[in-house]
């Protein structure tokens, strides 16, 4: 029963994300990434990651889609383009990292099984949301503030960069 | 139980991808919607990584990693914004002006 999930959430993000790449159209492009994010936030679920698949569905599925949507809207684009002139050196890239990835599941695929719960993390017994904060904000609270200030200098530079008239227009008017 | 190798396979696979279609695209918002899928593969690893050692540590690198996508896709596209409006265009080959 297990693996049927996995199974099926693997079979529609492989292939949706392949449809990603696929489309000409940018507006479907953005349609198949939705319907992977939604099928990696089910793999979270079974993967026992309950606050990460909510996250994953209000921030990338609501907030980074919505804005691409919104800017491929914005930007009212002219489906003309065609694969790239470089595919030939795409496509050796490709074929050899699938040639290395298929060569190492070969190789080492078989894992042991999974450990033991140790006795230091305090995870078990706890919900999945209570766990992850509680070592978000104890053990990796510095890098947490920090990616707060990475998220307002984006904010600040997504501002400068968009706004229209910026730097040497007069200030006078 | 299902082995980790499974879910670290099907990472590589969405990685690979999102390599190809940064490479062989053309079209800025295929290349940053390309680049998402990259990151969603390395937060699936993440995650299958957390479970098979019982550690949540995996887990609040992938709030991180997804914070600097919200950052990466605020700044993208504002750059993206620009350069429509400087060319009218968003094909990366007309973007050569750093180009001899």
């Amino acid at each position: 029963m297990e693996l049927l999930f996995f199974y099926y959430f693997a079979l529609i993000i492989a292939g949706s994300s392949l449809l990603v790449v696929a489309f000409r159209n940018p507006i479907y492009s953005a349609l198949a990434l939705l319907i992977m994010f939604f099928h990696v936030a089910g793999l979270y679920v079974t993967l026992h990651a309950e606050f990460l698949a909510a996250v994953q569905v209000i921030v990338y599925a609501g907030a980074i889609l919505v804005l691409y949507l919104f800017v491929v809207m914005l930007l009212n684009l002219k489906q003309d383009d065609r694969y790239h002139r470089q595919w030939p050196m795409a496509a050796v890239v490709g074929a050899t990292l699938a040639v290395e990835a298929v060569m190492l599941t070969w190789l080492k695929g078989r894992t042991p099984p999974p450990m033991p719960p140790s006795q230091g993390s305090a995870v078990e017994g706890l919900g999945n949301t209570e766990a992850l904060g509680d070592v978000l904000y104890s053990t990796y609270l510095f890098p947490f503030e920090v990616a707060s200030l990475i998220l307002l200098v984006a904010m600040i530079g997504a501002i400068v960069l968009a706004k229209k008239d910026i730097g040497g227009a007069p200030q006078e008017s | 139980m299902i082995p980790l190798s499974y879910y670290l396979t099907l990472s590589a696979v969405v990685f690979l991808t999102g390599i190809v279609g940064v490479l062989i695209r053309r079209n800025i918002i295929i290349i940053l919607l390309s680049v998402e899928l990259m990151l969603n593969a390395t937060n699936i690893n993440f995650v299958a990584f957390s479970q098979y050692f019982h550690n949540v540590a995996g887990q609040v690198f992938v709030f991180f990693a997804l914070t600097v996508a919200a950052a990466e896709v605020a700044v993208g596209l504002a750059i993206v914004i620009a350069l429509h409006r400087a060319k009218a265009t968003i094909n990366v080959d007309e973007f050569q002006l750093l180009k001899w």
